[in-house]
């Protein structure tokens, strides 16, 4: 790609030049040609960014204000950091469809283990949220490391496993509840984890930002990261370049339950409750995140700070959509309409970029 | 006479780079017209223009005299030109005789004619001496394989125009011929063949008239009976060249690889010994299947062993449950095996050729510190490689997809290099590459040679098993056949073995 970027970059003024002599029609093609460029660039994400900004900002005169905005930021980050974990897999050329479920195995694992807790050691509170905590992530890689094993070492396929394990998880998890919430974690949990702002900043926003950079590290400084790309660019290649993919697979998806687990433990001390329910959304919402920022569904190819803003923009539209009083129902209409645009226009990216070969 | 087809000022844009600038070239009936040129010449995109597979920027196409515009590949094949493109079109989940028939079906009532569908698969692979079964699924055959099945395909139908973009990349000497005879043949009834090969001996069998390219640019057209072989090298690379194939080291030190009667499970290597030593390159010769690859692959552990054994730098290598030797310990140990198949087991087309280039040394300095990337380093590294391999364009941060096939290749063998390796396989190493790379690539194996690494180099090119090896041994049906070394490596020798006559039974 890059090496089609820099010409355009190198072509740009010329056309400028050219527009002056050519006249309406001239400007219109280079209009064209200019948006084409960053279209290859960019990607479509941007695009959609700024229409979204300025249709909705046009519906609500409350979107953009600075008060809103900060919310929407609040409420994605649980989508944000289920979507950097569905991004890893993606990588690699898989899906997980039970990163739903793995969300509310958390949430209803950590919400008992830690109510359980505060009932025998109601003075140690710290102990208690952190036990609650560990309860929760816990359950939650459970799954992954099922999904992992299955795809790395028994090769089943990632689409079949983890829809299997998400009907798993989430029967354990109803019938863990009885269906019920669960109530009665002690209320510094959902007080710091939940409500927190520190600096003016929500403390879950912190747990985003870290996530996200230490994934970055991860991705693109370690050869752990390098090989996720590789196992799904192209796993044969990578197997004789000595990479072990079956560990590689297995980790992605364990280290995607670990993230999901810790939206589901985040969500939980923002809901003050633990339910089985909550996450029933997420695979649909973190595919799409991925796939409109970019994420190639075939493996090998994804940036992380382009799913930490597709994850957002999925937010600003929900947001911009209650804003704007659509009915819920329509919003999933709207959501999956966006899924399938990002996908077709991914691929005229793609058209564009190798201009028809073959 | 006006000229089967005749293309005029045609040019050919990527993002407003020209890849072909204003060729003009004109093809008779009953001619095979070569194209040559190095890798990245802009040879593949020529050709696409007149299979219909990517439209010119500019330019005109004269079919018969008449002005034509070849916009899709059906365009193509209502005027009879069937083109065997450089990267398969084949569907893998497919059988052979429905990729043969794909798109040309005979129906009956609306149903598939399946039993003479079969037939005429059959037939078209027996006329054409491939010996492949036509209800095999396209994903089981081996890239020679599957490579026939192309060509057969582009044979189906009645043709006015040829196209062949490096058919015999994967072939060896034996199926090479068959296809050359046949080519002859269509010459004789008029067929103009438009024919692309980096190799020189067929362009003195078959071809009439040589086109040369150099960067997108047309060069010049020669006869190709009377020009010889430096006088075309320089007009393909501009500078003079004195010989292709480099003197090979003398040195030759301790046994580095031992195998004694290897039998694999599949039944594909039986009973095969041989040993490796140090500063030396040892070739593998055979037709496809014979085993050759096969065996090498055995060793690196991506074919199970049913008996035998194997030692590597005096360590006995063991085996796991399943019979396979671990690949990331044989690497690690200093053994590498670079594929064949660079689309399938080479390359991750999507990634950068930095990323592909140092994929099997991550771990090692001064790539990472075992976990942490060094990526100043990788990129130094990987610049210097791309020099040494003279990559075209020396983009190391474009996605490998975006290279001509030649270059692609060189990204691949580039893995050789980015780590020290005690012994390297080399499958096919030159497929597809340019005669100016391939001296290069020659030179770089004789260097490692020198530097006290082992080659092993599997090859369907005669002249590199003749000219480039210390010994070589001929597998036949799994075993093998014969042993040379010196100047008993000679075109005789190895060719009788190669059918199963021959001093080693
Ligand atoms: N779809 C594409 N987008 C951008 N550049 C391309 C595309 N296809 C080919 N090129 C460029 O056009 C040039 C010519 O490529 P082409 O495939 O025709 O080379 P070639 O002469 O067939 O080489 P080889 O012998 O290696 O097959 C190369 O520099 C290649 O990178
Ligand atoms: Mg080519």
């Amino acid at each position: 790609m890059t090496e089609f970027s820099n010409e355009e970059e190198q072509k740009m003024p010329q056309h400028k030049n050219h527009t002056e002599f050519m006249g309406r029609k001239g400007f219109f093609l280079s209009l064209l040609q200019i948006f084409r460029s960053l279209l290859i660039r960019v990607g479509v994400l941007p695009f959609l960014v700024l229409a979204c900004l300025l249709i909705f900002g046009i519906l609500s005169d409350n979107f953009l204000t600075v008060r809103n905005l900060a919310n929407v930021l609040r409420q994605s980050v649980y989508l944000v950091i289920v979507s950097l974990g569905q991004m890893l897999v993606l990588l690699t050329g898989g899906f997980d469809l039970s990163v739903g479920t793995i969300v509310a195995m958390s949430s209803v694992v950590g919400a008992l283990s830690m109510t359980a807790a505060y009932a025998v050691i109601p003075e140690m509170l710290w102990l208690v949220i952190l036990l609650g905590c560990f309860g929760g992530v816990a359950a939650g890689m459970l799954i992954g490391v099922v999904n992992g094993l299955g795809v790395a070492v028994f090769n089943v396929s990632p689409f079949m496993i983890s829809l299997g394990m998400a009907s798993v998880g989430f029967g354990i998890a109803l019938y863990l509840t009885g269906g019920v919430p669960v109530y009665g974690m002690p209320v510094e949990f959902s007080d710091i984890f939940g409500f927190g702002v520190f600096y003016g900043i929500p403390v879950p926003v912190y747990f985003a930002a870290f996530i996200t950079v230490i994934l970055s590290f991860v991705l693109y400084r370690t050869s752990f990261g390098r090989y996720m790309y590789s196992v799904g660019g192209n796993i044969k290649a990578a197997r004789l370049s000595g990479v072990s993919t079956k560990l590689t697979l297995f980790w992605t998806y364990v280290l995607c339950a670990l993230l999901s687990s810790v939206a589901g433990v985040l969500l939980t001390a923002r809901l003050d409750t633990g339910e089985a329910n909550i996450g029933s959304k997420l695979p649909l919402e973190s595919i799409a995140a991925c796939v409109i920022a970019g994420v190639s569904l075939r493996g090998g190819v994804g940036r992380i700070e382009s799913v930490v803003l597709g994850a957002l923009f999925i937010g600003l539209v929900q947001n911009g959509m209650n804003l704007a009083r659509i009915e819920s129902y329509l919003q999933t209409v709207v959501l999956g309409l966006l899924l399938i645009f990002a996908v077709i226009a991914d691929q005229i990216r793609l058209k564009y970029i190798s201009s028809s070969r073959g | 006479m006006v000229a089967l087809l005749q293309l005029k000022k045609i040019r050919k844009e990527y993002s407003g780079v020209a890849v072909v600038r204003d060729i003009n070239l004109e093809l008779e009936s009953g001619e095979a017209h070569v194209l040559f040129g190095e890798n990245g010449a802009g040879k593949s995109v020529l050709i696409s223009m007149i299979a219909g597979a990517s439209r010119p920027s500019r330019g005109e196409i004269y079919f018969k005299g008449k002005r034509v515009n070849i916009w899709s590949v059906q365009d193509a094949r209502r005027l009879g030109i069937s083109a065997v493109f450089q990267e398969f079109s084949l569907i893998p989940q497919m059988t052979v005789e429905e990729n043969l028939f794909l798109g040309a079906e005979i129906t009956a009532a609306g149903l598939l004619r399946k039993s003479l569908l079969h037939a005429m698969a059959a037939e078209l692979l027996a006329s054409l001496d491939f010996d492949i079964s036509p209800s095999r699924r396209v994903d089981t055959l081996t890239r020679a394989e599957q490579q026939m099945v192309e060509i057969a395909k582009a044979f189906r139908s009645d043709l006015s125009i040829l196209i062949l973009d490096e058919p015999t990349a994967s072939l060896t000497q034996h199926e090479t011929q068959r296809l050359l005879l046949l080519i002859e043949k269509l010459k004789k009834q008029g067929v103009g063949i438009i024919y692309i090969t980096h190799r020189l001996a067929e362009i003195r069998q078959i071809g009439t008239r040589i086109t040369v390219l150099r960067d997108g640019h047309y060069i010049d057209t020669v006869p190709a009976k009377t020009t010889d072989e430096k006088q075309l090298i320089k007009l393909m690379t501009g500078r003079s060249v004195e010989k292709i194939f480099p003197a090979l080291p003398r040195e030759i030190f301790e046994t580095l690889l031992a195998v004694n009667s290897l039998t694999t499970k599949d039944g594909s290597v039986k009973e095969a010994s041989l040993h490796v030593r140090r500063g030396e390159i040892v070739g593998l010769a055979g037709l496809i299947g014979s085993g050759k690859s096969e065996f090498a692959q055995a060793c690196f552990g991506m074919r199970a062993w049913l008996k035998g054994s194997l030692v590597f730098k005096e360590k006995k290598i063991k085996f796991n449950s399943a019979g396979y030797v671990r690949i990331a310990s044989m690497l690690r140990a200093g053994f590498l095996y670079l594929p064949s198949d660079r689309r399938e087991e080479g390359l991750m087309m999507m990634r950068s050729v930095r990323e592909n280039m140092s994929l099997a040394a991550l771990k090692k300095k001064p790539f990472s510190n075992g976990v942490l990337l060094n990526k100043r380093a990788e990129v130094k590294k990987t610049k210097e490689l791309a020099k040494k391999i003279r990559l075209s364009p020396p983009n190391i941060e474009s996605a490998v997809e975006l290279f001509s096939g030649g270059n692609q290749q060189k990204v691949m063998l580039a893995r050789c290099l980015s780590q020290k390796y005690d012994l390297i396989v080399f499958d096919e190493p030159t497929v597809g590459v340019d005669v100016g790379t391939r001296i290069v690539i020659y030179e770089f194996i004789c260097e490692l040679c020198k530097q006290g690494s082992a080659i092993i180099l599997i090859s369907s090119d005669l002249p590199e098993i003749l000219n480039l090896c210390h010994r070589a041994y001929v597998f036949y049906r799994g075993r093998i056949q014969s042993e040379h070394s010196g100047v008993a490596i000679n075109e005789t020798n190895i060719l009788s073995s190669f059918f199963g006559k021959g001093a080693l039974a």
